[in-house]
């Protein structure tokens, strides 16, 4: 996966709560093996040429800011995947559907969770600027400014490091495959119906 | 102190991997046709091997045709998923439920109905909709496509332990209100995100009132209310239910197993991060009115007036009006619709199209409206073919599917057209979810059937 480290890019603004992942990729632009995900990126909101990621300055956008419960809904990492090859690197939202913001760490995407007043601020910042405003997203200070905006955010330890350093989680879960074949030894002691699956013909 | 979350945890806590999330042990992980073709393809890439692939299953249900007569290939697009995931299966050595097996369905039904998920088992499995199988008490596992591919390669999820919640349900139901009134009740009541970073577990009379397939539609929708996954404690009905099953324990396993069951329950002085509670005896039928699922309203009321609610939502509430072409103030009972469509995880179940056929027996969907029963596994559709209830069905104008999912998640290209009204058994009504610009109602199969009937949503309460 892509590492993260800075970002100065432009911030488009999503300004309402609640956006799902049917609306961040509408499942008729995941039918195909392996579709164009970019070009269903809010597929159907696209539809209208007054949609802010179809306006000038804004197509190149790499930050999203909007509302409460972002990717709220279906986990489809499908929409997490249309965000990274749009090429959108960072999430600025009150809250995130849980799965959703996991499956965007997994894909270098950084989902920063903001506190009411500064989210406001920012959506305030965002709303009243005619042209794109560019933000400066510094994940090792952790914080995220503009030109009279500053916000700190907290990243939990391990998505840091994970975003950071582009880790393979597999590779880290598996220098724990000694307690894990210990464990399933055990188990197959304790509960051995959980430790077999037969399955009829 | 112990919860049953606890307890199931702690059963399953391997340890702390470096970065300090803890490695969960995934007893059966249960992948299907959306997903497992770019998990197998990631696997192949980073050269991994299945560690368990005999406590895996591959099923099709999300891609598969849900018309009579089906094959892999009558949906064209869904063919090379079928495919791979067929090739895939075959490649790593993992059990198929194909759309040739008799024990094809929706993941979230089959799991439960073939025993493949057991009470105090951890089921890992692609889809929001994981936390199904807390309806018998077993600890579903939501992942995302990435997951997957850690779990087929290590046969763990790595999280952080969740939040803790309790929802006791008290009171008793009255004979018309299901198990899915219930639910779009607690989550038009407690909004869409009141369960966000918790595991929840529902409790009280009315809990244990309900039957087992029941407690599946009620933990189903548990993402809806924004929890990671859901629990129901199980009692002897989940043993009832469960023995005998396709992959149930035998012999001396079975009375193991049995046994091990009955401690799984939260001590009566288990603590929880919150603890609420709501009597539920003079709830009605619910339906929703809107675009989230927490736009909920009782058959008999009024679709709501944005001037009435906080200015923070309001801007939400007119969309959605807008959107769902609806006029705040006016009753939802009584607005004409174009199609019903019963199926899906939530409800299709065979005690749920038993009790849409009830609604239906000896009348006919009215002449303006398209309506279709996709049952929720291959094994419901039998069972309710040897009951008739196709002919039930079939007699008073409904389409009788093969099983899958359908429009639920309508990535199949199964989904209605814009402008289309429909009254749905599925868990979701987001913009465009049944397809561009179709309106969807959420609501019980019985609720659903009699809309089929009137051509209108019916407050069945004012027409008896």
């Amino acid at each position: 996966m892509q590492r993260f480290l800075r970002l100065h890019a432009p911030a488009a603004l999503l300004d309402r709560d609640n956006i799902d992942t049917d609306q961040i990729l509408p499942a008729a632009f995941m039918r195909g093996i392996s579709p164009d995900y970019a070009a269903g990126l809010f597929g159907l909101w696209r539809r209208d040429p007054a949609f802010v990621l179809n306006r000038p300055g804004w197509t190149n956008a790499a930050i999203l800011v909007s509302g409460t419960n972002f990717g709220c809904g279906s986990t489809r990492e499908h929409a997490c995947w249309a965000l990274e090859e749009f090429g959108i690197r960072v999430l600025i939202a009150g809250s995130f559907g849980e799965v959703f913001r996991d499956n965007c760490v997994r894909n270098g995407i950084l989902p920063i969770i903001a506190a009411p007043e500064a989210l406001e601020t920012l959506r305030q910042l965002l709303r009243s600027s005619a042209s794109p405003v560019q933000l400066d997203v510094d994940l090792p200070a952790q914080r995220v400014t503009a030109p009279d905006f500053t916000m700190d955010f907290t990243c939990p330890p391990a998505d840091k490091i994970a975003l950071l350093e582009g880790l393979d989680e597999i590779g880290m879960t598996l220098l724990n495959a000694t307690a894990l074949s210990q464990w399933e030894a055990q188990e197959r002691d304790r509960r051995p119906w959980r430790q077999s699956l037969e399955m009829p013909e | 102190m112990a919860t049953l979350f606890d307890k199931i945890w702690n059963a399953h806590a391997v340890g702390q991997r470096a970065d300090g999330r803890w490695l969960v042990y995934v007893d059966r992980h249960v992948i299907h046709d959306l997903h497992a073709p770019h998990a197998f393809s990631k696997l192949r890439k980073t050269g991994r091997a299945v560690r368990r692939p005999d406590l895996t299953v591959a099923v099709t249900d999300h891609m598969v045709s849900t018309s009579a007569g089906r094959t892999d290939t009558t949906i064209p697009g869904s063919a090379p998923f079928l495919a791979q995931t067929r090739a895939g299966a075959a490649e790593f050595g993992i059990h198929l439920l194909g759309t040739d097996s008799a024990m094809q369905g929706i993941v979230h039904v089959i799991s439960p109905e073939l025993a493949i998920a057991l009470p105090g088992s951890t089921v890992a499995c692609p889809d929001s909709h994981a936390c199904t199988v807390g309806g018998i008490g077993a600890l579903g596992l939501a992942t995302g496509t990435t997951e997957v591919v850690h779990v087929l390669a290590t046969q763990t999820i790595a999280w952080n332990k969740p939040r803790q919640m309790r929802i006791t349900l008290n009171g008793t139901l009255a004979p018309d209100v299901t198990a899915k009134d219930l639910i779009l009740f607690v989550i038009g009541h407690w909004g869409s995100d009141m369960a966000r970073g918790h595991a929840v577990e529902f409790a009280g009379p009315v809990v244990r009132a309900l039957p087992v397939e029941g407690r599946m539609t009620l933990c189903n929708m548990v993402t809806e209310l924004g929890g990671r996954t859901g629990l129901i404690a199980p009692d002897h009905s989940v043993t009832d239910w469960l023995r005998g099953r396709a992959c149930a324990p035998q012999g001396a396993h079975w009375d193991a197993a049995a046994a091990d069951w009955s401690s799984l329950c939260s001590d009566d002085d288990a603590v929880f991060d919150r603890d609420l509670s709501v009597d539920c005896t003079a709830l009605e039928p619910h339906i929703t009115w809107g675009t989230d699922p927490a736009h909920v309203v009782g058959l008999s009321g009024l679709i709501p007036d944005p001037r009435h609610a906080p200015a923070g939502l309001q801007d939400d509430l007119h969309r959605a009006l807008d959107y769902m072409k609806l006029q705040p103030g006016q009753p939802i009972a009584g607005t004409p619709i174009d199609r019903v469509f019963i199926g899906s995880c939530t409800n299709a179940r065979l005690s749920d199209l038993q009790a849409a056929a009830g609604v239906v027996a000896g009348q006919h969907v009215a002449a303006t409206v398209r309506a279709s029963v996709v049952p929720g596994s291959t094994t419901v559709r039998r069972e309710a073919e040897a009951l008739g209830l196709h002919r039930v069905f079939i007699d008073a104008g409904f389409e009788w599917g093969e099983a899958g999912c359908s429009m639920c998640a309508g990535v199949n290209g199964e989904e209605g057209a814009p402008g289309q009204r429909i009254v749905s058994t599925t868990n979701r009504n987001f913009a465009g979810r049944q397809g561009p610009g179709v309106m969807t109602h959420l609501a019980s199969p019985a609720t659903a059937a009699a809309a089929a009937i009137a051509g209108r949503i019916v407050n069945r309460r004012g027409t008896q």
